[in-house]
């Protein structure tokens, strides 16, 4: 992958580490999820996040460790920025709102996956790669629509009625999130009528790597 | 887009569930039913205590057609919203652009929805004729949110109830781009971007109909 041809580089360069380096089944599909949006653009992510979910036999509770992965991730990263994205007025009361959903976020899908007699996903550490606000914002519009379409890849492949329900409870908050994170930057908060999906072959030889 | 929908929904006739066989999904659904219950922190939902609601729909025609005439109908409303609003002359600049795209965006809805009943074998909704009070450019902005709000939890109170995964997929890719709506007209109109607070509530066929109903004329 040469950097000048990732449709996001940014996304190439946030790090998802387990303290232990032995990486768990949803922190690889959260790591193939980014290299998808990093490699071929976000319309890649739902493809890629179905396909990878269809493969591993988790079932809902391991769609749901993968949500709880993802969670962590913008969790962690609007925590952070708190204190470092340099944000004042507007924007440094909106960091605070979103870091405070997603947070909710991840004690929901802890919860409900201990309902369904699973091990709640541990939390991996995680690597953001911005200098600045601006570079922050970059990151943080790429990281909400990469949720977004993880969260939409994800859906159908939910069993249960009350799991899907929930899972677009807060994929909603997600959407609502980049558009307002989108705003900030000037940015078309609503780029399209459809999230568009490319070919899944595609994605899938592109982040092979991360799958081994 | 839609010539894609349309092609999957051709080739994928499977039903859900068959589709999680497939997929390698688990079978347990009935134990994740038992299991997750109201008190885990997340939203419920208005078809949590019947477990189905396909039935809610059912005056828009049979299973996941009835679904898809529901939101094709809210769709035209949205679409035909937009269009009046353009041509109303209360907006300019940056906000008359975002209207303009917003507006192309629900039309691309109706086109994509109405090809997908078609492709189940069912007859799209009639375009709904409407009316809509323009007063003032604050009165239609609030309109404006309160029609977009109302759409994404829409989307979101028949997820569940839809059977063919493919479907599913297509109604989740609007969803959302109904919630990017939403947020935006709430941010112009200084109102929280989120209103439901981390989690966004669902509406039932019911209270929807009876919202949009005043802009209902024929």
């Amino acid at each position: 992958m040469s950097n000048q041809e990732l449709a996001h580089p940014e996304l190439a360069g946030v790090e998802v580490a387990e303290d232990s380096g032995d990486l768990s089944r949803s922190e690889v599909i959260l790591k193939g999820a980014l290299a998808a949006g990093a490699v071929y653009g976000l319309g890649m992510v739902a493809p890629f996040v179905r396909r990878a979910l269809a493969a591993s036999e988790g079932g809902d509770v391991g769609i749901l460790n993968f949500a709880l992965t993802l969670e962590y991730l913008e969790a962690d990263f609007y925590a952070e920025a708190r204190r470092r994205a340099g944000a004042s007025g507007e924007l440094k009361g909106l960091i605070g709102l979103l870091a405070m959903d997603e947070q909710q976020h991840v004690e929901a899908l802890s919860a409900s996956v201990k309902k369904l007699g699973g091990k709640p996903a541990a939390k991996p550490k995680f690597d953001f790669p911005y200098s600045n606000t601006a570079g922050f914002l970059a990151l943080a519009q790429t990281l909400e629509d990469t949720g977004v379409s993880a969260y939409n890849g994800a859906g159908p492949m939910i069993a249960s009625k009350e799991v899907l329900a929930a899972a677009g409870g807060i994929v909603q908050v997600e959407a609502r999130h980049a558009a307002a994170i989108r705003l900030q930057n000037e940015a078309e908060p609503s780029p399209a009528a459809f999230d568009p999906a490319l070919d899944e072959a595609q994605v899938l030889k592109a982040v092979e790597p991360f799958l081994a | 887009m839609p010539e894609r929908k349309e092609r999957e929904i051709e080739t994928r006739g499977v039903s859900r569930r068959r589709f999680m066989a497939l997929g390698g999904g688990s079978a347990a659904a009935a134990a994740f039913l038992a299991a997750c219950g109201d008190d885990d922190g997340m939203t419920t939902t208005t078809m949590g205590a019947s477990g189905r609601g396909s039935d809610e729909t059912a005056q828009f025609g049979k299973g996941d057609v009835g679904i898809l005439n529901y939101a094709l109908t809210l769709e035209y409303l949205e679409t035909a919203f937009y269009a009046e609003v353009v041509k109303s002359g209360l907006f300019e600049g940056g906000d008359l652009e975002t209207i303009r795209k917003f507006g192309s965006e629900e039309a691309q809805h109706v086109a994509a929805l109405t090809a997908a009943v078609k492709e189940l074998g069912g007859k799209p909704a009639p375009k709904p004729k409407t009316e809509f009070p323009l007063e003032s450019a604050k009165t239609v902005l609030e309109l404006a949110g309160t029609v977009e709000n109302l759409g994404a939890a829409a989307y979101l109170g028949q997820a569940a109830n839809i059977e063919s995964p493919e479907v599913l997929a297509s109604a989740l890719a609007i969803h959302s781009v109904e919630g990017r709506h939403a947020a935006t007209l709430n941010t112009l109109l200084g109102q929280s971007i989120t209103p439901d607070g981390a989690f966004a509530k669902p509406a039932d066929v019911k209270s929807v109909l009876k919202s949009v109903e005043p802009f209902i004329v024929g």
